[in-house]
């Protein structure tokens, strides 16, 4: 884990709580996808409290990043294939 | 994660969080003493400034079995390689609280929150799935989060 760190990534909120997280992605993005905490994306497990969203903006997912120190932030990164992925229900 | 625990001793897999708050250590060695005291083999997990703390706390692992990077070790939950058969997850904060979130999903053991802090009770009314939960606002003082968790795992009535 940890090379999300290591991608091109915009924060769009700091350190807030997995419910900010869903009711922000809820309020900004027409599509969005529910999935269980451990799901795996860009090669890294989603820790979280259910339900879990990622939302998609464009070729860009939306989602919630746990760092144990620093707390929950809300990432966006592009990641069309993780797009594909989500939309076709794969975990 | 460090050698593989002993196939025949029940395993606890101690989850910790940031040490900022001094009583983490402190529970987290104790309930690792007792359990080991009655047959459990311990890991403990946590981030590196948790693995030196223990390191330094418990050079002949005489409280400790095993520790385990925090990252490494919640891979091998959810991808099912580490089945405990009993997680107590510390959390003084909502990140702690996504951890325990995220154990109880994947992994089939009895998980246990340990809900500590100044904001303890405030943090633990936030919780929204099912979990059992052990809360004191303790921060410095470890008594009264000792006493509660002696209570629930049945070592009160223990000679100390």
């Amino acid at each position: 884990m940890g090379c999300i760190e290591e991608m091109k990534y915009e924060v769009l909120l700091s350190r807030v709580t997995f419910k900010e997280c869903r009711e922000f992605i809820r309020d900004h993005y027409k599509e969005f996808h529910t999935v269980k905490p451990g799901y795996k994306i860009f090669d890294s497990y989603i820790i979280g409290v259910p339900p879990i969203l990622i939302g998609v903006d464009d070729s860009h997912v939306v989602f919630p990043y746990t760092k144990p120190c620093h707390g929950t932030f809300l990432l966006r990164i592009e990641g069309p294939q993780e797009i594909a992925r989500l939309r076709a229900g794969k975990a | 994660m460090e050698k593989e625990g002993e196939p025949d001793r029940k395993k606890a897999l101690l989850l910790l969080g940031c040490p900022e708050v001094p009583v983490q250590m402190g529970i987290a060695l104790y309930a690792s003493h007792r359990l080991r005291k009655e047959g459990w083999d311990v890991t403990v997990a946590g981030n590196p400034s948790v693995l030196h703390l223990i390191r330094v706390s418990d050079p002949e692992r005489h409280y400790v079995d095993r520790i385990a990077a925090l990252d490494r070790c919640m891979e091998k939950l959810i991808e099912g390689k580490a089945k405990p058969d009993l997680c107590l997850v510390f959390a003084h904060n909502d990140a702690g609280l996504s951890y325990a979130a995220t154990v109880g999903s994947v992994a089939p053991s009895r998980v246990v929150a340990i809900i500590f802090g100044r904001n303890a009770e405030e943090l633990a009314k936030t919780i929204e799935f099912p979990c059992e939960t052990i809360v004191e606002k303790a921060v410095h003082n470890p008594l009264a989060l000792r006493q509660k968790i002696d209570k629930v795992f049945g070592w009160a009535a223990l000679k100390r």
